[in-house]
């Protein structure tokens, strides 16, 4: 099937984006099209306006700031994928873009549609969650900024009103002694994750823990952040105990469905291992040792 | 494409180079490259698969990037270059991708072959000399429905380092 005819905008500046978004309150925003495309073929989208944002200007640049990143909401994942700036500043993000789809989808997909697609298993969002990243969102009367953690709500549903874009997502530095984790189950390479897991941890000169961030995909309607794991990583040694006493506070903190995947019971169960293996990624990186990544 | 914006029913003006040749074309917004390319292009060398970015048999190269047909408006192809298995060689003058699938006798019912030989033409061009295992990787999202996988990817890895130019651009 194809899609269902529309009304198409392709508007040459941002202004004159946010000016038809405002006045077209129900058009959809076609990015990379990846989802949203897939969704019309199907039938299951019908919208009756579409505005490509895909000839904006200055979208899809990549920038350090203040030793993290800025990227423009039109940075497509192979560019996460490959960019030498991205991989070194922050490669979370270029690992996360790796496991995506297929090549010709990591071609087209990009950021800013990524996180506001907000699909609950997607890798970009729970990344960004587990990083802390902020959006840069804008509308015809202005501009605000959201953090990750605050922007995703419910299934496919953000903190996006209708007439914002999101233009931009910041990452802020890794801390000296920080490494990273990103564990996922899937079934086939490049499908969503049944459960995915994304771990921060900041050390110390003495290994004990200053930092930790956790994050579950797949295991409720959005990234969760998993408040009750960090607490009992924070100010610790990050020993291979206080790992797993962590990856086991976080089955109570997730709250799965069945789906045609997975049941919740085994979704429940496995987030705990995705997330003890992030821990332990995330460990090995932060704490330089032999054979380990810096 | 000529104009920014356009009620539904209204055809616009989309010109682009198909196999380097320039094509001028009306499409309406809502026709995906796909359809463009089979219905009023001819292009039927572009297969219909899946509709959803997941079978890969609708690859074609976009400024030398593979790509869904299925999932790119044909509008968006507006002074794009397009590529499809057609434009990788010529009649009587195979690529060595295309004279590498036919020597290892890489194609069963063909539905895939289009796709695959554009996928691995682009990730030949990035890695001349690819392992198996990259080989593999790179056409994890092409699927053939036949599973004859092992010939495909012995094709591909016979024509490594030989013959492939860059990306998008016929030996």
């Amino acid at each position: 099937m194809y899609p269902s005819p529309f009304a198409y905008h392709a508007p040459a500046t941002i202004e004159e984006t946010l000016a038809l978004l405002a006045r077209l309150p129900e058009a959809k925003i076609l990015a990379g099209g990846q989802s949203l495309l897939p969704m019309m073929n199907l039938g299951l989208a019908q919208p009756g306006a579409l505005v490509d944002v895909n000839d904006l200007p200055g979208l899809e640049t990549v920038t350090e700031d203040g030793g993290g990143l800025r990227l423009g909401a039109l940075v497509r994942h192979r560019t996460l994928e490959t960019s030498p700036l991205i991989r070194r500043r922050c490669p979370a993000l270029a690992e996360a873009a790796s496991l995506i789809g297929n090549i010709r989808v990591r071609h087209r997909g990009t950021l800013g549609g990524s996180l506001a697609h907000a699909d609950p298993a997607a890798e970009l969002p729970l990344v960004a969650v587990a990083l802390g990243a902020t959006l840069e969102i804008r509308r015809l009367e202005g501009a605000r900024e959201v953090s990750a953690a605050q922007f995703f709500r419910g299934y496919l549903l953000t903190d996006l009103a209708p007439g914002e874009l999101v233009t931009g997502v910041r990452i802020p530095p890794f801390a000296p002694g920080t490494g990273y984790g990103l564990a996922e189950l899937v079934r086939r390479a490049g499908d969503f994750a049944i459960v995915a897991a994304c771990a921060v941890l900041t050390t110390d000169g003495a290994g004990a823990c200053r930092h930790a961030s956790l994050a579950l995909g797949g295991v409720g309607p959005h990234p969760l952040v998993m408040r009750r794991a960090e607490a009992l990583l924070a100010g610790g040694p990050l020993t291979d105990r206080r790992l797993a006493e962590a990856a086991d506070a976080v089955p109570g903190e997730v709250a799965p469905e069945s789906d045609v995947h997975a049941t919740a019971a085994y979704r429940r169960a496995m987030a705990r291992v995705m997330a003890y293996r992030a821990l332990a990624q995330a460990r090995a990186r932060a704490v330089p040792g032999p054979g380990r990544a810096a | 494409m000529e104009t920014a914006a356009a009620d539904a029913a209204a055809r616009v003006r989309v010109r682009f180079a198909l196999n380097g040749s320039p094509v001028d074309v009306w499409a309406a917004p809502h026709e995906t490259l796909l359809a463009v390319l089979r219905d009023t292009l001819g292009a039927t060398e572009v297969k219909y698969g899946c509709g959803e970015g997941v079978c890969g048999t609708c690859t074609v190269l976009l400024d030398g990037a593979p790509i869904n047909a299925c999932l790119l408006l044909a509008v968006q192809a507006a002074g794009r270059a397009v590529t499809t298995v057609k434009g990788l060689g010529a009649e009587g003058r195979l690529h060595p991708l295309q004279g590498a699938f036919v020597a290892h006798e890489a194609a069963q019912c063909g539905f895939c072959t289009p796709g695959m030989l554009l996928v691995a033409h682009a990730f030949l061009a990035d890695h001349p000399r690819p392992t198996r295992d990259e080989i593999r990787s790179a056409i994890a999202g092409n699927l053939c429905r036949c599973t004859g996988y092992t010939r495909i990817v012995d094709a591909i890895e016979a024509c490594a380092g030989s013959g492939t130019d860059a990306r998008g651009e016929p030996a």
